[in-house]
Protein backbone atom coordinates (compact mmCIF):
# COMPACT_ATOMS: atom_id res chain seq x y z
CA UNK A 1 0.00 0.00 0.00
CA UNK A 2 1.50 3.47 -0.96
CA UNK A 3 1.74 5.93 1.83
CA UNK A 4 0.01 8.98 3.37
CA UNK A 5 1.41 11.81 3.94
CA UNK A 6 1.00 15.55 6.05
CA UNK A 7 1.89 18.45 3.29
CA UNK A 8 0.94 21.43 5.12
CA UNK A 9 -0.23 21.91 8.62
CA UNK A 10 -1.69 25.53 9.84
CA UNK A 11 -3.59 27.31 12.96
CA UNK A 12 -5.10 30.33 14.32
CA UNK A 13 -3.82 31.82 17.18
CA UNK A 14 -5.56 30.26 19.92
CA UNK A 15 -7.13 33.42 21.95
CA UNK A 16 -10.17 33.47 25.09
CA UNK A 17 -11.99 35.33 23.02
CA UNK A 18 -11.92 35.50 19.02
CA UNK A 19 -13.65 38.85 17.27
CA UNK A 20 -14.84 37.19 14.40
CA UNK A 21 -17.84 34.11 13.40
CA UNK A 22 -16.73 30.85 13.36
CA UNK A 23 -15.88 30.34 9.20
CA UNK A 24 -13.58 33.31 9.93
CA UNK A 25 -11.88 31.60 12.65
CA UNK A 26 -11.35 28.41 10.47
CA UNK A 27 -10.35 30.14 7.61
CA UNK A 28 -7.44 31.58 9.49
CA UNK A 29 -5.91 27.61 10.60
CA UNK A 30 -7.19 26.93 6.88
CA UNK A 31 -5.03 29.77 5.41
CA UNK A 32 -1.86 28.80 7.50
CA UNK A 33 -2.02 24.98 6.30
CA UNK A 34 -2.43 26.37 2.57
CA UNK A 35 0.11 28.74 1.88
CA UNK A 36 2.23 26.42 3.97
CA UNK A 37 1.46 23.56 1.50
CA UNK A 38 1.39 26.10 -1.56
CA UNK A 39 -2.16 24.81 -2.64
CA UNK A 40 -5.35 26.38 -3.57
CA UNK A 41 -8.68 25.31 -2.79
CA UNK A 42 -9.20 23.61 -6.18
CA UNK A 43 -6.43 21.20 -5.04
CA UNK A 44 -8.25 19.74 -2.10
CA UNK A 45 -10.70 16.85 -3.35
CA UNK A 46 -12.28 16.48 0.08
CA UNK A 47 -12.92 18.18 3.26
CA UNK A 48 -13.01 16.60 6.96
CA UNK A 49 -14.82 18.97 9.23
CA UNK A 50 -13.97 18.51 13.10
CA UNK A 51 -15.95 19.95 16.12
CA UNK A 52 -17.19 19.45 19.16
CA UNK A 53 -21.38 20.59 18.61
CA UNK A 54 -23.42 22.84 21.33
CA UNK A 55 -20.36 25.42 21.65
CA UNK A 56 -22.18 27.77 18.89
CA UNK A 57 -25.13 28.69 17.01
CA UNK A 58 -24.50 27.03 13.71
CA UNK A 59 -25.69 23.60 13.21
CA UNK A 60 -23.92 21.28 10.33
CA UNK A 61 -21.20 23.20 10.31
CA UNK A 62 -19.44 21.48 7.41
CA UNK A 63 -21.19 22.97 4.63
CA UNK A 64 -21.04 26.41 6.24
CA UNK A 65 -17.17 26.15 6.00
CA UNK A 66 -16.55 25.05 3.02
CA UNK A 67 -18.34 27.41 1.08
CA UNK A 68 -16.65 30.19 2.80
CA UNK A 69 -13.19 27.95 2.61
CA UNK A 70 -13.54 28.20 -1.24
CA UNK A 71 -14.12 23.64 -1.51
CA UNK A 72 -17.50 24.17 -3.42
CA UNK A 73 -18.27 21.75 -4.76
CA UNK A 74 -15.61 19.39 -2.99
CA UNK A 75 -17.63 16.86 -0.71
CA UNK A 76 -17.48 17.59 3.12
CA UNK A 77 -17.99 15.81 6.36
CA UNK A 78 -18.41 16.88 9.77
CA UNK A 79 -16.89 14.37 12.70
CA UNK A 80 -16.76 14.85 16.00
CA UNK A 81 -15.12 12.92 18.93
CA UNK A 82 -15.69 15.44 21.65
CA UNK A 83 -11.45 16.86 21.82
CA UNK A 84 -9.95 14.31 19.47
CA UNK A 85 -12.27 15.40 16.97
CA UNK A 86 -9.16 16.43 14.87
CA UNK A 87 -7.30 13.52 15.56
CA UNK A 88 -10.36 11.42 14.37
CA UNK A 89 -10.33 13.72 10.75
CA UNK A 90 -6.80 12.40 10.26
CA UNK A 91 -7.87 9.12 10.49
CA UNK A 92 -10.51 9.52 8.16
CA UNK A 93 -8.64 11.19 5.80
CA UNK A 94 -6.12 8.47 5.77
CA UNK A 95 -8.80 6.33 4.85
CA UNK A 96 -10.37 8.63 2.24
CA UNK A 97 -6.87 8.36 0.87
CA UNK A 98 -5.60 4.66 1.10
CA UNK A 99 -9.12 4.18 -0.35
CA UNK A 100 -8.18 6.11 -3.66
CA UNK A 101 -11.54 8.07 -2.94
CA UNK A 102 -9.44 11.22 -2.87
CA UNK A 103 -5.73 12.16 -3.24
CA UNK A 104 -5.63 15.19 -1.13
CA UNK A 105 -8.19 16.29 1.92
CA UNK A 106 -7.89 18.99 4.01
CA UNK A 107 -8.91 18.17 7.62
CA UNK A 108 -9.74 21.70 9.82
CA UNK A 109 -10.91 21.68 13.40
CA UNK A 110 -12.19 24.62 14.85
CA UNK A 111 -14.09 25.29 18.05
CA UNK A 112 -15.39 28.99 19.07
CA UNK A 113 -16.29 28.43 23.26
CA UNK A 114 -16.25 32.40 23.78
CA UNK A 115 -20.07 32.45 22.60
CA UNK A 116 -21.17 31.21 26.21
CA UNK A 117 -20.51 31.30 29.87
CA UNK A 118 -17.66 29.06 31.20
CA UNK A 119 -20.42 28.02 33.97
CA UNK A 120 -22.73 26.81 30.44
CA UNK A 121 -19.25 25.44 28.72
CA UNK A 122 -18.79 23.38 31.90
CA UNK A 123 -22.29 21.94 32.02
CA UNK A 124 -21.86 21.24 28.03
CA UNK A 125 -18.84 19.16 28.75
CA UNK A 126 -20.47 17.59 31.72
CA UNK A 127 -22.98 16.27 29.06
CA UNK A 128 -19.89 15.12 27.26
CA UNK A 129 -20.81 12.25 30.20
CA UNK A 130 -23.17 10.04 30.66
CA UNK A 131 -26.62 12.37 30.67
CA UNK A 132 -28.31 9.70 32.40
CA UNK A 133 -26.80 9.01 34.84
CA UNK A 134 -23.61 10.99 35.80
CA UNK A 135 -24.52 14.23 34.97
CA UNK A 136 -27.50 14.29 37.38
CA UNK A 137 -24.69 14.86 39.47
CA UNK A 138 -22.90 17.91 38.37
CA UNK A 139 -20.27 16.81 37.03
CA UNK A 140 -17.85 18.62 35.45
CA UNK A 141 -14.60 17.57 33.26
CA UNK A 142 -11.85 18.58 35.90
CA UNK A 143 -13.72 16.61 38.41
CA UNK A 144 -13.49 13.68 36.36
CA UNK A 145 -9.52 14.07 36.17
CA UNK A 146 -9.54 14.98 39.25
CA UNK A 147 -10.82 11.65 40.07
CA UNK A 148 -7.69 10.00 38.35
CA UNK A 149 -5.37 12.10 39.71
CA UNK A 150 -6.68 10.72 43.54
CA UNK A 151 -6.90 7.49 41.88
CA UNK A 152 -3.14 7.77 41.04
CA UNK A 153 -1.42 9.39 43.95
CA UNK A 154 -3.30 6.57 46.24
CA UNK A 155 -1.33 3.73 43.85
CA UNK A 156 1.66 5.30 43.04
CA UNK A 157 2.73 8.16 45.64
CA UNK A 158 2.27 10.72 42.67
CA UNK A 159 2.37 13.78 44.64
CA UNK A 160 0.49 17.75 44.14
CA UNK A 161 4.29 18.89 43.46
CA UNK A 162 4.66 16.20 40.64
CA UNK A 163 1.90 18.16 38.68
CA UNK A 164 3.17 21.38 39.42
CA UNK A 165 6.02 20.45 37.55
CA UNK A 166 4.33 19.62 34.32
CA UNK A 167 2.36 22.97 34.69
CA UNK A 168 6.00 24.47 35.39
CA UNK A 169 6.99 23.04 31.95
CA UNK A 170 4.67 23.72 30.08
CA UNK A 171 4.62 27.02 30.94
CA UNK A 172 8.50 27.20 30.32
CA UNK A 173 7.62 26.60 26.59
CA UNK A 174 4.12 28.36 26.54
CA UNK A 175 6.08 31.89 26.48
CA UNK A 176 7.92 30.65 23.68
CA UNK A 177 4.70 29.78 21.53
CA UNK A 178 2.65 33.23 19.98
CA UNK A 179 -0.12 31.09 18.94
CA UNK A 180 -0.53 30.41 22.81
CA UNK A 181 -3.36 31.99 25.17
CA UNK A 182 -1.27 31.23 28.31
CA UNK A 183 2.34 32.97 28.04
CA UNK A 184 3.45 33.62 31.36
CA UNK A 185 6.29 31.64 33.67
CA UNK A 186 4.73 30.05 36.26
CA UNK A 187 6.66 28.84 39.24
CA UNK A 188 6.48 25.37 41.32
CA UNK A 189 5.61 27.75 44.47
CA UNK A 190 3.00 29.52 42.72
CA UNK A 191 0.37 26.34 42.42
CA UNK A 192 1.41 25.85 46.42
CA UNK A 193 1.00 29.40 47.61
CA UNK A 194 -2.67 29.69 48.67
CA UNK A 195 -2.77 33.64 47.95
CA UNK A 196 -1.22 32.98 44.15
CA UNK A 197 -4.16 32.42 41.64
CA UNK A 198 -2.91 29.63 40.40
CA UNK A 199 -3.62 27.39 43.51
CA UNK A 200 -6.86 27.78 43.60
CA UNK A 201 -9.09 25.17 44.29
CA UNK A 202 -11.05 23.83 41.32
CA UNK A 203 -12.05 20.16 41.92
CA UNK A 204 -9.61 18.46 44.51
CA UNK A 205 -6.86 17.54 44.41
CA UNK A 206 -6.69 19.75 41.01
CA UNK A 207 -6.04 23.50 41.25
CA UNK A 208 -6.02 26.62 38.71
CA UNK A 209 -2.88 25.96 37.88
CA UNK A 210 -3.41 21.91 36.94
CA UNK A 211 -6.09 23.08 33.94
CA UNK A 212 -6.28 24.43 30.69
CA UNK A 213 -7.89 27.53 29.57
CA UNK A 214 -10.97 27.07 27.22
CA UNK A 215 -10.26 28.82 23.97
CA UNK A 216 -10.79 29.89 20.63
CA UNK A 217 -9.08 28.51 17.83
CA UNK A 218 -8.94 26.56 14.57
CA UNK A 219 -6.30 24.17 12.64
CA UNK A 220 -5.83 22.21 9.53
CA UNK A 221 -3.94 19.52 8.40
CA UNK A 222 -3.67 19.01 4.27
CA UNK A 223 -3.33 14.96 4.36
CA UNK A 224 -2.05 13.93 0.76
CA UNK A 225 -1.34 10.74 -1.42
CA UNK A 226 2.17 9.63 -1.80
CA UNK A 227 2.07 10.48 -5.52
CA UNK A 228 0.29 14.02 -5.06
CA UNK A 229 2.87 14.51 -1.69
CA UNK A 230 6.00 13.88 -4.61
CA UNK A 231 4.78 16.63 -6.74
CA UNK A 232 3.74 18.90 -4.04
CA UNK A 233 5.74 18.86 -1.15
CA UNK A 234 9.71 19.31 -0.12
CA UNK A 235 9.19 17.70 3.24
CA UNK A 236 6.35 15.52 3.47
CA UNK A 237 5.71 14.04 6.86
CA UNK A 238 4.75 10.55 6.54
CA UNK A 239 1.59 8.82 8.64
CA UNK A 240 3.72 5.21 9.92
CA UNK A 241 0.76 4.32 12.30
CA UNK A 242 -2.60 5.08 13.60
CA UNK A 243 -4.79 3.97 16.29
CA UNK A 244 -8.08 4.66 17.88
CA UNK A 245 -10.35 3.36 20.61
CA UNK A 246 -13.05 3.66 22.90
CA UNK A 247 -13.83 3.14 26.70
CA UNK A 248 -17.39 3.05 29.01
CA UNK A 249 -18.65 7.08 29.54
CA UNK A 250 -19.71 5.40 32.56
CA UNK A 251 -16.80 5.44 35.38
CA UNK A 252 -19.02 2.84 36.77
CA UNK A 253 -18.25 1.04 33.68
CA UNK A 254 -14.08 0.77 33.93
CA UNK A 255 -11.66 -0.49 35.74
CA UNK A 256 -8.32 1.48 35.43
CA UNK A 257 -8.50 4.88 37.34
CA UNK A 258 -4.93 4.98 37.56
CA UNK A 259 -4.72 5.46 33.43
CA UNK A 260 -6.98 5.48 30.19
CA UNK A 261 -7.55 2.18 28.57
CA UNK A 262 -8.17 4.30 25.46
CA UNK A 263 -4.71 5.53 25.28
CA UNK A 264 -3.17 2.20 25.86
CA UNK A 265 -4.97 0.47 23.12
CA UNK A 266 -4.85 3.35 20.47
CA UNK A 267 -0.84 3.49 21.40
CA UNK A 268 -0.40 -0.27 21.35
CA UNK A 269 -2.87 -0.25 17.73
CA UNK A 270 0.01 2.29 16.69
CA UNK A 271 3.34 1.79 17.43
CA UNK A 272 2.38 -1.91 15.74
CA UNK A 273 0.85 -0.38 12.98
CA UNK A 274 4.34 1.79 12.69
CA UNK A 275 6.13 -0.77 13.78
CA UNK A 276 7.99 1.37 16.30
CA UNK A 277 7.77 1.28 19.87
CA UNK A 278 7.70 3.73 22.92
CA UNK A 279 11.70 3.84 23.24
CA UNK A 280 11.57 5.00 19.43
CA UNK A 281 9.81 7.84 19.82
CA UNK A 282 11.96 11.64 19.81
CA UNK A 283 9.23 13.82 20.45
CA UNK A 284 5.58 13.85 21.23
CA UNK A 285 2.70 16.14 21.91
CA UNK A 286 -0.03 14.61 24.41
CA UNK A 287 -2.86 15.75 25.35
CA UNK A 288 -2.27 17.96 28.78
CA UNK A 289 -6.00 19.22 29.60
CA UNK A 290 -4.90 18.62 33.24
CA UNK A 291 -1.66 18.24 34.56
CA UNK A 292 -2.57 14.57 35.69
CA UNK A 293 -3.66 13.65 31.99
CA UNK A 294 0.17 14.15 30.73
CA UNK A 295 1.33 12.00 33.52
CA UNK A 296 -0.99 9.55 32.26
CA UNK A 297 -0.40 9.65 28.90
CA UNK A 298 3.90 9.31 30.05
CA UNK A 299 3.02 5.96 30.97
CA UNK A 300 0.17 4.85 28.72
CA UNK A 301 2.44 5.90 25.89
CA UNK A 302 5.09 3.40 27.42
CA UNK A 303 7.48 6.10 28.10
CA UNK A 304 7.45 5.10 31.49
CA UNK A 305 6.48 2.08 33.56
CA UNK A 306 3.20 2.50 35.77
CA UNK A 307 3.60 4.75 38.51
CA UNK A 308 7.04 5.66 36.80
CA UNK A 309 6.09 8.89 35.40
CA UNK A 310 6.63 10.95 38.41
CA UNK A 311 10.08 10.21 37.20
CA UNK A 312 10.46 11.82 34.37
CA UNK A 313 8.63 15.12 34.96
CA UNK A 314 11.35 15.16 38.38
CA UNK A 315 14.60 14.47 36.11
CA UNK A 316 13.40 16.88 33.32
CA UNK A 317 13.28 13.79 30.87
CA UNK A 318 10.27 15.52 28.87
CA UNK A 319 12.01 18.65 28.27
CA UNK A 320 13.27 19.74 25.13
CA UNK A 321 16.90 18.31 26.09
CA UNK A 322 15.61 14.97 27.44
CA UNK A 323 15.42 11.84 26.08
CA UNK A 324 11.60 11.97 25.23
CA UNK A 325 10.30 15.48 25.04
CA UNK A 326 6.77 16.23 25.47
CA UNK A 327 4.37 19.19 24.83
CA UNK A 328 7.26 21.39 24.10
CA UNK A 329 5.19 23.96 22.66
CA UNK A 330 3.47 24.83 25.97
CA UNK A 331 0.91 21.68 25.54
CA UNK A 332 -2.67 22.37 26.01
CA UNK A 333 -2.30 23.58 29.30
CA UNK A 334 -0.09 27.25 28.11
CA UNK A 335 -2.08 26.84 24.24
CA UNK A 336 -5.64 26.75 25.64
CA UNK A 337 -7.71 24.12 24.38
CA UNK A 338 -10.05 24.89 21.72
CA UNK A 339 -11.77 21.42 21.77
CA UNK A 340 -12.15 20.49 17.98
CA UNK A 341 -8.97 22.44 16.75
CA UNK A 342 -6.57 20.75 19.53
CA UNK A 343 -5.72 17.34 17.43
CA UNK A 344 -4.58 19.16 14.22
CA UNK A 345 -2.28 21.93 16.83
CA UNK A 346 -0.71 18.99 18.07
CA UNK A 347 -0.28 17.19 14.49
CA UNK A 348 1.08 20.52 13.38
CA UNK A 349 3.30 20.63 16.57
CA UNK A 350 4.95 17.44 15.82
CA UNK A 351 4.91 18.04 11.90
CA UNK A 352 6.99 21.38 12.33
CA UNK A 353 9.22 19.24 14.59
CA UNK A 354 10.19 16.23 11.64
CA UNK A 355 10.68 19.12 9.56
CA UNK A 356 13.31 21.00 11.79
CA UNK A 357 10.99 23.96 11.64
CA UNK A 358 9.87 24.41 15.06
CA UNK A 359 12.59 27.46 15.44
CA UNK A 360 13.01 27.77 19.67
CA UNK A 361 11.38 24.63 20.42
CA UNK A 362 13.03 22.53 17.93
CA UNK A 363 14.37 19.14 19.09
CA UNK A 364 17.22 18.01 18.01
CA UNK A 365 17.22 15.94 14.77
CA UNK A 366 13.80 13.98 15.43
CA UNK A 367 13.05 11.32 13.30
CA UNK A 368 9.37 9.93 14.81
CA UNK A 369 6.99 11.41 16.57
CA UNK A 370 3.54 10.84 18.48
CA UNK A 371 0.85 12.36 18.87
CA UNK A 372 -1.44 11.57 21.75
CA UNK A 373 -5.22 13.31 21.67
CA UNK A 374 -8.15 12.22 24.16
CA UNK A 375 -11.95 12.52 23.78
CA UNK A 376 -13.96 13.38 26.85
CA UNK A 377 -12.62 12.00 29.87
CA UNK A 378 -11.17 8.88 27.96
CA UNK A 379 -14.16 8.21 26.14
CA UNK A 380 -12.00 8.14 22.99
CA UNK A 381 -8.71 7.87 22.52
CA UNK A 382 -6.11 8.69 18.99
CA UNK A 383 -2.97 7.91 19.04
CA UNK A 384 -0.71 9.37 15.38
CA UNK A 385 2.61 8.24 15.11
CA UNK A 386 4.41 10.44 12.15
CA UNK A 387 7.82 10.45 10.20
CA UNK A 388 9.93 11.87 7.90
CA UNK B 1 -54.28 18.26 18.51
CA UNK B 2 -54.47 15.59 20.37
CA UNK B 3 -53.26 15.34 24.08
CA UNK B 4 -49.87 13.23 24.30
CA UNK B 5 -50.79 10.03 26.41
CA UNK B 6 -48.88 7.68 28.63
CA UNK B 7 -45.69 9.58 28.58
CA UNK B 8 -43.95 8.28 31.78
CA UNK B 9 -41.40 10.82 32.75
CA UNK B 10 -40.74 9.43 36.31
CA UNK B 11 -36.92 9.82 35.84
CA UNK B 12 -37.22 13.48 35.42
CA UNK B 13 -36.89 13.62 39.23
CA UNK B 14 -33.23 11.95 39.21
CA UNK B 15 -30.40 14.39 40.53
CA UNK B 16 -30.25 17.94 40.99
CA UNK B 17 -30.89 17.81 36.87
CA UNK B 18 -32.12 15.46 35.19
CA UNK B 19 -31.38 15.11 31.39
CA UNK B 20 -33.56 12.51 30.52
CA UNK B 21 -37.27 12.07 30.78
CA UNK B 22 -37.61 8.76 28.99
CA UNK B 23 -35.70 5.94 29.95
CA UNK B 24 -36.92 1.82 30.20
CA UNK B 25 -35.40 1.74 33.57
CA UNK B 26 -37.67 4.09 35.25
CA UNK B 27 -38.81 1.62 37.60
CA UNK B 28 -35.04 2.71 39.16
CA UNK B 29 -37.45 5.78 40.72
CA UNK B 30 -39.91 3.64 42.34
CA UNK B 31 -37.09 1.58 44.14
CA UNK B 32 -35.70 5.00 44.94
CA UNK B 33 -39.32 6.43 46.65
CA UNK B 34 -39.40 3.25 49.10
CA UNK B 35 -35.07 4.01 49.75
CA UNK B 36 -33.78 1.56 47.86
CA UNK B 37 -30.97 1.50 44.94
CA UNK B 38 -31.27 -1.03 42.38
CA UNK B 39 -29.46 -2.29 39.68
CA UNK B 40 -30.38 -4.55 36.48
CA UNK B 41 -29.44 -8.59 36.09
CA UNK B 42 -29.54 -10.28 33.11
CA UNK B 43 -31.98 -13.01 33.27
CA UNK B 44 -29.93 -15.11 30.22
CA UNK B 45 -26.20 -14.61 31.34
CA UNK B 46 -26.52 -13.35 35.25
CA UNK B 47 -24.49 -10.20 34.47
CA UNK B 48 -24.94 -7.68 36.71
CA UNK B 49 -25.79 -4.40 35.93
CA UNK B 50 -24.89 -0.64 37.35
CA UNK B 51 -26.26 1.77 36.24
CA UNK B 52 -29.04 -0.41 35.51
CA UNK B 53 -30.11 -1.04 31.79
CA UNK B 54 -32.78 -2.30 29.91
CA UNK B 55 -30.85 -4.25 27.88
CA UNK B 56 -27.89 -6.89 27.72
CA UNK B 57 -25.53 -5.84 25.10
CA UNK B 58 -23.77 -9.16 26.15
CA UNK B 59 -26.65 -11.74 24.93
CA UNK B 60 -28.59 -9.20 23.00
CA UNK B 61 -30.81 -9.72 25.05
CA UNK B 62 -33.85 -7.31 27.32
CA UNK B 63 -34.42 -9.93 29.80
CA UNK B 64 -33.60 -7.95 32.87
CA UNK B 65 -34.84 -8.33 36.60
CA UNK B 66 -34.01 -5.89 39.25
CA UNK B 67 -31.56 -6.34 42.00
CA UNK B 68 -31.02 -4.35 45.43
CA UNK B 69 -27.46 -2.38 46.02
CA UNK B 70 -27.21 -3.75 49.53
CA UNK B 71 -23.78 -3.95 51.86
CA UNK B 72 -20.80 -1.72 51.31
CA UNK B 73 -18.49 -0.83 48.32
CA UNK B 74 -14.88 0.00 48.47
CA UNK B 75 -14.07 4.30 47.25
CA UNK B 76 -12.02 4.02 43.84
CA UNK B 77 -11.81 7.67 44.13
CA UNK B 78 -13.34 11.55 44.64
CA UNK B 79 -13.04 15.01 44.17
CA UNK B 80 -14.94 18.00 46.08
CA UNK B 81 -15.90 20.75 43.68
CA UNK B 82 -15.91 24.32 44.04
CA UNK B 83 -17.58 25.23 41.58
CA UNK B 84 -20.70 23.88 39.66
CA UNK B 85 -22.10 23.85 35.99
CA UNK B 86 -24.95 25.41 35.33
CA UNK B 87 -28.10 24.17 37.01
CA UNK B 88 -25.73 23.19 39.88
CA UNK B 89 -24.46 26.23 41.65
CA UNK B 90 -26.60 26.05 44.81
CA UNK B 91 -25.12 22.69 45.55
CA UNK B 92 -21.52 23.40 45.82
CA UNK B 93 -19.14 22.13 47.09
CA UNK B 94 -20.31 19.01 46.69
CA UNK B 95 -18.25 15.82 46.49
CA UNK B 96 -18.15 13.09 43.30
CA UNK B 97 -17.08 9.74 43.92
CA UNK B 98 -17.04 5.91 42.97
CA UNK B 99 -17.65 2.98 44.54
CA UNK B 100 -16.54 -0.40 43.72
CA UNK B 101 -19.12 -3.37 44.99
CA UNK B 102 -16.80 -6.11 43.05
CA UNK B 103 -19.48 -7.10 40.43
CA UNK B 104 -20.01 -3.26 39.56
CA UNK B 105 -19.04 -0.34 40.59
CA UNK B 106 -21.38 2.71 41.40
CA UNK B 107 -21.31 6.73 40.60
CA UNK B 108 -22.57 9.15 42.61
CA UNK B 109 -21.97 11.89 45.62
CA UNK B 110 -20.63 11.52 48.97
CA UNK B 111 -23.13 12.79 51.61
CA UNK B 112 -22.46 16.46 52.76
CA UNK B 113 -22.23 15.64 56.42
CA UNK B 114 -18.94 13.38 56.21
CA UNK B 115 -16.15 15.47 56.22
CA UNK B 116 -13.46 15.73 53.33
CA UNK B 117 -10.45 15.19 56.16
CA UNK B 118 -12.47 11.98 56.79
CA UNK B 119 -12.87 10.26 53.51
CA UNK B 120 -9.95 8.39 52.16
CA UNK B 121 -9.18 6.58 49.01
CA UNK B 122 -10.39 2.38 50.14
CA UNK B 123 -12.46 2.95 52.86
CA UNK B 124 -15.76 1.42 53.09
CA UNK B 125 -18.88 3.11 52.26
CA UNK B 126 -22.58 2.27 51.59
CA UNK B 127 -24.72 3.99 49.18
CA UNK B 128 -28.29 5.61 50.75
CA UNK B 129 -31.11 7.53 48.90
CA UNK B 130 -31.39 11.47 49.60
CA UNK B 131 -33.96 13.53 48.79
CA UNK B 132 -32.75 17.32 47.49
CA UNK B 133 -33.61 20.30 48.94
CA UNK B 134 -35.62 20.55 45.67
CA UNK B 135 -37.50 17.78 45.84
CA UNK B 136 -35.76 15.98 43.63
CA UNK B 137 -34.06 12.22 44.48
CA UNK B 138 -30.21 11.39 43.97
CA UNK B 139 -28.25 9.23 46.28
CA UNK B 140 -25.44 9.14 48.03
CA UNK B 141 -22.32 7.65 50.04
CA UNK B 142 -22.60 7.54 53.51
CA UNK B 143 -20.09 6.13 55.93
CA UNK B 144 -20.24 2.19 56.68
Amino acid sequence: MSRVAIIGVGQSEFVRSYPGSVRELAFEGFKEAMHDARLTSRDIQASIICSAPEYDKQRSPAGVLAEYLGLNPQPTVYVESLCSSSSMGLRLAYALVTSRLHDVVAVIGFQKMSEITSAESQERMGRGADIQWESPFGTMMPAYYAMYARAHMAAHGTTLEDLALIRVKAATYGQLNDKAVYRKPVTLGSLSNPEDRMAGPVASPLRVGDCCANADGSSCVIVASEEKARIYCQKPVWVLGLGAATASVNLAGRDLFTGLTVAREASRQAYKMAGVGPQDIDVAEVHDCFTIAEMLAYEDLGFAKPGGGKELIRSKATYKEGHIPVNVDGGLLSKGHPIGATGGSQIRTVVLQLREEAGPIQVKSPEIGLVHNIGGVGLYGNVSILGR
Amino acid sequence: MAEKKGSDERFKKFGTVSFTSLTKTNDFIDYMEKGKIAGTRCKDCGRAFFPPRADCCQCLASHMEWFEVTGNGRLVSFSRLEYGPTGFQEDVPYCIALLDYGQFKVFGRIAKDVPEKDIAVGMPMKTVVNRLPNGQLNYVFAKA
